[in-house]
């Protein structure tokens, strides 16, 4: 029990002061049928042995450090600098409440405040608030703040995002009167599916929400996108599932957007299996007082030194109860700060370069894809990531050379079902070697052949 | 004077203090540390990453490369460290002191947690990697989920809801879709008074009208104006247990069972799960829907601000329901069902499968403790709480009467008429070394003081809240009330002006040059 500090005799002593006989006399309002129940767990562990046990299910499972790995479709492995899980880890921020007290949180609304303006600024957008749990959930509130600012409930989803988006937006607002039309995805032609967008605004349209670059990797202009929507009174959201795409292609921002949600998991967040991953959401200033989740603000103290709040929470659940913008309390507050400092080591100039590497290793990967027999590489304009076409099931030759260690990408199959059973998914970053290539493509050779 | 050999002081006799008045030069105080924003500290060509040489290729990016400058300014690997740690050390943390900020159970977040969340196995897996490949986690998983259904006597748990708030949203969603199921259109949820903002906010998300129900006088909820609110139209009721004035509802299994007999489902706000753990089985008192908060009960860091982690448990009847992904074990192996073709799921709440780094700390911390432990930690979350009451109740006003459960409510009686509110009182707190408690909720009583210390301290640890709480009662009540009006004077600011904040929002950083030529 060793996180429990009080002593048998400290527990007499206080017991005495409340003047209770036993620790049950506290729980006397629980009815006495359903207290102390038979718990079938077993008893206390040490620490060691809680390491031996966990470790030996870890090494149950193949890690992206392990082998060749080209793993993308909305979580990419990133190189993260050590300095960055240092300064998580250290108890001030780690072991911190949201900051309701700013006397004593000015660190944690420091840095939200320093995340706000990165994300701004990556996005080419106005504000940004301080998370959402992930992209996806983002996603969703993103169309429910279109609604609240064009008062229409038509949203268009693009065929190019994320079909776990897509899933998300729609189980969100199916028991509100949201209308949520979703297109078709066309991963080998992507100006066929942007112009299916475009075709499909109309007046009753309240946003229209796309991915670029697309889950299949295609990066598009969206300007005529955006003057269609604008022409519609439309709100335009951008979704970006890979940040380090803000270092080489053109924002979001800059091609006309109302609303951008973001998984920012690539800047200093790990895998992790999916979670806990970190939303971004940032918009135009006359939009703001629409958003929902939390924001922070400059202000001054008592004695006129600059200082940090939240702010504008009379959008947010605590007060507003019924009436918020979102029910969201918790945001992604460790994950934001992991962003920010590693966003921070990078700067500008790093991510510029980061990202690349990132696409030059991707060419690279194009081509020594497109040397495979059978195997078509679907994208002419992207950033890290491409959809190729097999001449087999993508699922049977993903799990093939699983069996090798190289894990070759995401199938078609797993995201949009058996139509793209032939699709797979490849992405490349900084951490992808010319050897890894060479290990992937002799791989296809053989499962191909 | 007393010298050391080379003739430094080594005493302080002859120090005569100054006070607060003398400036320093660089701004810094001592080991306050005054630290700017990164746009003021770095620039565009400055970074702390290794930036590889890119070999001449052809880019790919069919004219949509970002040529402009971006704003986000670098810092070199020893400034970030420096900046990081500079403004780590105006933070309030649990590392640091006693937290009692109720409802939100502010306990030790032990380190083999972060440690076994980081091995290479849990950490550094993809989402989407062959299930042959993450058979472990998926494991995990599975066992987290059996260590929660049997803690809480529930047959089904839905692991994916991202935080609490998205937990109530999971359970609200599966009330709806099992009464639309069974053709039973209903539009009401009640919610009691005491609630967290996060119920009412959520009844609304999936589109039911809410109806705040009274409590009584003792806190709880009123089972008679709770049956008399019960008609065809209500959907279900979300009810926290213990509830927000740190009580359990002694009725509750009567409540259930009201719910029930009229065709709506029991929705309980797990928040304060950490009271009754290995006590009490919400399975054995008619709860239909319940998250628990891994970040809270389960010891997972709250990070400043998440992430969170929101478990949902079901009962039997809602359980058909649950969002995909499920984990589940087929002839000995283990699989991950991202559709749930053969249920009748409402959908996905989140891309992905959920906080997988929250699981691997919860049941870290799970296995830690054991049953054995668990059950002891909830005692000693009770048993502070209650010596904290008894020991406070004379000078402080307590709202109800005890025995509370892991939280103490007073409310601002004690200060009428000495001119220092609740929020005063609080800020005073800061200058003793403590987080404040939680202040004016829950919203049933008046200046509400929800005071949480949760089973990691030590009863020295107490005492010394004790006698500092103890204190600044004494000399509000007696009208000594220089040490709140401006409080905190210890903190490193001092009282920040949120007004303002909200008038005129400065939500990002803007480089002075651009605000003049706006100004302009």
């Amino acid at each position: 029990m060793r996180y429990l500090p009080l002593s048998g005799d400290d527990r007499q002593q206080m017991l005495e002061k409340i003047g209770a006989k036993s620790v049950d006399d506290l729980f006397v309002d629980i009815p006495a049928s359903v207290l102390n129940p038979d718990i079938d767990l077993p008893d206390h562990k040490s620490e060691m042995q809680v390491e031996r046990y966990l470790g030996a299910m870890a090494r149950q499972n193949i890690a992206a450090s392990d082998g060749p790995f080209f793993l993308g479709a909305g979580a990419y492995k990133h190189h993260v600098p050590a300095s960055v899980d240092h300064l998580i880890q250290r108890g001030e921020f780690l072991t911190a409440y949201t900051p309701y007290q700013p006397e004593i949180a000015q660190g944690s609304l420091q840095t939200v405040f320093e995340f706000q303006s990165q994300v701004a600024a990556l996005t080419g957008m106005d504000v940004a608030n301080a998370s959402m749990y992930d992209g996806s959930t983002g996603c969703a509130e993103a169309v429910l703040m279109a609604r609240r600012v064009t008062r229409r409930n038509k949203a268009l989803i693009a065929g190019s995002v994320h079909p776990h988006y897509r899933a998300v937006t729609e189980t969100t607002t199916q028991f509100t009167d949201d209308d949520i039309v979703g297109l078709e995805a066309i991963p080998a032609d992507p100006n066929a599916e942007l112009q299916a967008v475009i075709n499909a605004v109309d007046d009753q349209t309240s946003c229209v929400v796309i991915q670029n670059p697309g889950v299949c990797g295609h990066i598009l202009d969206l300007s005529e996108l955006a003057e269609t929507c604008h022409a519609h009174k439309a709100l335009m959201v951008v979704v970006v599932t890979e940040a380090y795409s803000f270092g080489a292609v053109k924002s979001p921002g800059e091609m006309g957007a109302d609303i951008v949600v973001g998984e920012g998991q690539s800047i200093g967040n790990g895998l992790n299996f999916g979670g806990p991953y970190v939303g971004l959401f940032a918009t135009r200033q006359k939009y703001v007082r629409n958003m929902p989740g939390r924001l922070c603000g400059e202000t001054v103290d008592a004695d006129g030194n600059r200082g940090f709040v939240l702010t504008l929470s009379t959008r947010e659940q605590h007060i507003r109860r019924e009436k918020a913008t979102s029910n969201i309390c918790t945001n992604a507050g460790l994950c934001a700060l992991a962003f920010t400092i590693h966003m921070t080591l990078m700067g500008e100039k790093g991510l510029k370069a980061l990202a690349m590497t990132n696409h030059e290793r991707t060419c690279k990967l194009r081509d020594a894809l497109a040397s495979v027999d059978g195997v078509t590489v679907l994208n002419k304009h992207f950033f890290n990531e491409l959809a190729v076409t097999l001449p087999m099931n993508a699922n049977d030759v993903v799990e093939t050379l699983a069996g090798q260690g190289i894990l070759a990408g995401v199938p078609g199959g797993r995201l949009f079902g058996a139509s793209q059973s032939n699709l797979l998914l490849v992405a490349a970053t900084e951490c992808t070697t010319d050897e890894d290539i060479d290990a992937l493509v002799s791989g296809l050779k053989g499962a191909l052949s | 004077m007393s010298m050391n050999t080379q003739g430094r002081p080594t005493g302080v006799e002859a120090i005569t203090p100054a006070g607060d008045d003398i400036e320093s030069y660089s701004g810094h105080r001592g080991l306050r540390l005054a630290e700017p924003l990164i746009h003021e500290l770095g620039d565009d060509t400055t970074t702390g990453v290794d930036v590889p040489d890119v070999p001449a290729f052809e880019n790919a990016l069919g004219g949509l490369a970002r040529d402009g400058e971006i704003g986000a300014p670098g810092l070199s690997e020893p400034q970030t460290v420096r900046h990081y740690t500079r403004l780590s050390r105006y933070n309030y943390g649990i590392d640091m002191g006693l937290f009692p900020l109720g409802s939100c159970t502010m306990k030790h977040n032990p380190r083999l947690n972060e440690k076994m969340a980081r091995l290479p196995g849990f950490g550094d897996i993809h989402p989407l990697q062959p299930q042959s490949t993450v058979q472990g986690a998926i494991r995990l998983v599975g066992e987290l989920s059996h260590w929660i259904m049997t803690l809480t006597g529930m047959p089904a748990v839905a692991m994916s809801p991202k935080a609490g708030a998205h937990g109530e949203l999971c359970g609200v969603m599966a009330i709806r879709a099992a009464l639309e199921a069974r053709g039973d259109a209903r539009s009401v949820i009640l919610v009691p008074d005491s609630a967290h903002g996060t119920n009412p906010a959520t009844a609304a998300f999936c589109g039911y009208k809410v109806k705040s129900v009274p409590g009584k006088s003792d806190g709880r909820v009123d089972v008679d104006t709770m049956k008399a609110a019960l008609d065809e139209n209500v959907a279900g009721v979300m009810i926290t247990n213990p509830n927000t004035c740190g009580l359990f509802e002694r009725d509750i299994i009567e409540i259930a069972d009201a719910i029930h007999a009229n065709g709506s489902f029991f929705y309980c706000d797990g928040a304060n799960f950490n009271a009754i753990v290995g006590k009490a089985r919400p399975g054995d008192l008619g709860v239909d829907a319940m998250h628990l908060n891994l970040h809270k009960t389960f010891s997972t860091p709250h990070g400043g601000g998440g992430p969170g982690s929101g478990p949902v448990i079901f009962s039997q009847a809602l359980a058909p329901f649950a969002p995909v992904p499920h984990f589940k074990e087929v002839d000995g192996s283990w699989v991950i069902d991202e559709n749930g073709e053969e249920t009748e799921t409402f959908g996905r709440l989140t891309a992905f499968h959920g906080q997988m780094g929250m699981y691997v700390r919860a049941l870290s911390y799970m296995l830690s403790h054991g049953a054995d432990g668990l059950k002891q930690a909830s005692e000693d979350a009770v048993l502070n709480a209650n010596y904290i009451l008894a020991s406070l109740d004379d000078l402080f006003s307590a709202s109800f009467d005890g025995p509370c459960m892991h939280e103490a409510l007073f409310d601002d009686r004690f200060l009428k008429d000495t001119g220092v509110t609740t929020l005063d009182f609080a800020k005073a707190m800061i200058d003793e070394g403590y987080h404040p408690m939680t202040m004016y909720f829950p919203l049933v009583v008046h200046g509400a003081m929800l005071v949480e210390p949760t089973e990691s301290e030590s009863k020295a640890s107490l005492d010394q809240f004790i006698t500092s709480m103890r204190g600044l009662a004494s000399e509000a009540i007696a009208g000594k009330t220089e040490r709140f009006a401006g409080a905190p004077y210890f903190a490193p600011m001092k009282r920040l002006d949120e007004t303002r904040a909200a008038r005129k929002p400065v939500l990002r950083y803007t480089a002075p040059e651009i605000i003049s030529e706006v100004a302009e």
